[in-house]
């Protein structure tokens, strides 16, 4: 699967209260969660981001609180892929959990990845495509155990199929 | 090569005789914690799921704590949710408003954790059962929701940092000054993936609610779990609170330690983490004198009947600073109950304090003490991202309790020794 998609570019630490305040938790709508998403960072990403466009973050993205709404607020904006240095640890799992690609990518990648470029992300290839120039980078796919739940369609469907196996 | 505590609980959890760090494996849970903020998300994935009841009775906790008591119809329309949700999965173990507390606070003083546990719950400090000698973590709603049905879930074994904490403990300088001081040094990421595993001299000597407080932070430095290893401390407080039986499990002696961090407390300052990250640490004598709004004193983090003790020595027969508000919140009815029978409740409201029930309030911007735009806060709790208690325009400067009411008295960041 190739996503394309406008990048949105962010900084080093975005944690869950920036992805989504806390003031906003009384809902678990990804359409009402993600009108507020990043809003403390930037004014303008909740109204200006499309459907399939990608959120580029720097190193720990997603630190702070467990809080899943901040995977739900960013697939509430449309957004497929969040390519990061490295993710905290709950929110990459809540991204797997929730078919939320988090893909790690080189400091040395994101460098060379400039707010709104448009990319072109080959999941099974593990290459990054800047449309209209001839850079392309490489990733880590995700681990193979990751793609045992992804394949199931997530975790959800993965335990389904589990209990429907024991009864 | 020998293992650490956190390799031989996830291995007994698997059922294996040894794992190895990066193995991924499927890991048996003894309990499951679940708080009102992020309950509602993992019932309804348990619907999604078909789950019809969870995996065991005994081994699942519901906590009614952020928006307790609920402060608004949003919040009061969840709280009533989860209650109908908690008789309809067979949760029998639902702390109501008035019967518990903050979630980790309650957990061990209620005595549902205990040593060499498996224990995942749906908030990030879920790392505090460590100082038990649990494995234990936060994770998602989904997640939750998969460990609430089948009580079985994935993990990654971590690999473990040691920090030894050594030297002479200076006087008034609490867990919280020892785990600021750690984050200062490894950052936000320091630790991520990781496991903290909190030893030397300095630990063994810590009562357990600093010890609380220390592997409560854990996550500050992205840690996956922080451990403390069971000792007679630890045996002597479980003794007080745990009925259930437990494994005392302890590292082995040649344990492989992906790296091992050396503090020396001698003559360590109090640290205030500044505005607007816990890793932003700097001693107290660097920001001393900067004027506060509001001074919070609770949490899960320093809301314990000792921190209410270390503030009230402060205040006692004293009174806040006419420009400051000081708000006081037990983590929970026990806590509560002892600062009321000691005299505390009283020295508070004394010193002109707002002392509230049981809550996470004001910690995570809820309510009871929200910041307005261009505020500053000097606050007990773990976390002082942008936002996180009111106002993105807020200040948040995290402190133990001896430098919070020492801020309290004289209206400006206060080095405590100096009160
Ligand atoms: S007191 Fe604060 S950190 Fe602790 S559980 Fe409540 S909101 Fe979270």
């Amino acid at each position: 699967m190739v996503l394309t998609g406008k990048v949105f570019k962010f900084g080093d630490n975005i944690d869950t209260d920036v992805i989504i305040p806390a003031r906003y938790l009384v809902t678990t709508d990804p359409a009402a969660l993600a009108e507020h998403c990043m809003e403390d960072v930037s004014a303008t990403f909740a109204k200006e981001v499309r459907k399939g466009d990608i959120i580029v973050g720097g190193s720990n993205f997603g630190c702070g609180s467990s809080r899943e709404q901040a995977v739900l607020a960013i697939m509430g904006c449309g957004v497929k892929v969040v390519l990061a240095e490295s993710f905290a640890r709950i929110f990459y799992r809540n991204c797997i959990n929730r078919g939320l690609y988090a893909l790690e990518v080189s400091k040395a990648t994101l460098d060379r990845i400039f707010q709104g470029d448009a990319i072109s992300v080959d999941l099974e290839k593990g290459e990054i495509i800047k449309e209209g120039s001839s850079e392309f980078f490489n990733f880590k796919p995700i681990s193979d155990e990751m793609k045992r739940i992804v394949a199931a369609g997530g975790i959800i469907p993965y335990t389904r199929q589990r209990i429907a196996k024991e009864v | 090569m020998g293992n650490t505590v956190t390799e031989k609980i996830l291995a007994k959890a698997a059922g294996k005789k040894n794992v190895e760090v990066g193995e991924i494996i499927e890991a048996e849970i003894d309990l499951v914690m679940g708080t009102d903020v992020m309950m509602p998300l993992s019932f309804e994935i348990m619907e999604e799921i078909g789950a019809k009841r969870v995996f065991d009775r005994e081994k699942v906790v519901v906590v009614l704590d952020h928006f307790a008591p609920a402060p608004n119809i949003k919040s009061a329309s969840q709280a009533r949710d989860i209650r109908e949700n908690c008789k309809k999965f067979g949760i029998d173990h639902m702390i109501e408003v008035g019967r518990g507390g903050v979630c980790h606070t309650i957990i061990p003083d209620m005595g549902f954790a205990a040593p060499g546990e498996v224990i995942v719950g749906s908030d990030s400090h879920t790392t505090t059962y460590g100082a038990l000698g649990a494995f234990s973590t936060g994770l998602g709603s989904t997640d939750i929701a998969v460990a609430l049905t089948l009580g079985k879930l994935w993990f990654r074994v971590p690999p473990t940092i040691k920090v030894n904490f050594t030297g002479e403990l200076p006087e008034l300088i609490m867990g919280k000054d020892l785990i600021l001081r750690l984050l200062g040094q490894i950052g936000a990421d320091g630790a991520r993936y990781k496991t903290l595993e909190f030893s030397g001299e300095i630990i063994s000597r810590l009562e357990m609610d600093d010890r609380f407080t220390i592997c409560n932070m854990g996550v500050e430095g992205g840690a996956k779990n922080a451990i403390i290893e069971p000792d007679d401390k630890t045996l002597g407080y479980l003794e007080r609170v745990c009925k259930k039986p437990y494994d005392i499990i302890r590292s082995d002696a040649d344990a492989a330690y992906e790296n091992i961090i050396e503090i020396d407390c001698t003559g360590m300052e109090p640290q205030v983490a500044c505005p607007h990250s816990p890793d932003n640490v700097s001693p107290v004598s660097e920001v001393k004198g900067i004027k506060v709004n509001q001074v919070y004193i609770g949490s899960c983090t320093n809301g314990r009947i000792s921190d209410l003790r270390t503030a009230a020595r402060f205040l006692k027969g004293r009174t806040v600073h006419p420009d400051v508000r000081l708000i006081v919140t037990p983590a929970s009815q026990e806590v509560y109950l002892q600062a009321v029978r000691e005299g505390l409740a009283e020295i508070f409201v004394e010193a002109g304090a707002a002392f509230n029930t049981p809550s996470c309030g004001a910690c995570f911007g809820g309510h009871f003490g929200v910041i307005a735009g261009g505020e500053v806060c000097l606050s007990t709790t773990n976390r002082n991202f942008r936002g996180r208690m009111g106002s993105n325009e807020g200040m948040v400067y995290l402190a133990s309790p001896a430098v919070a009411a020492a801020t309290a008295l004289s209206g400006r960041i206060s080095d405590p020794r100096e009160v």
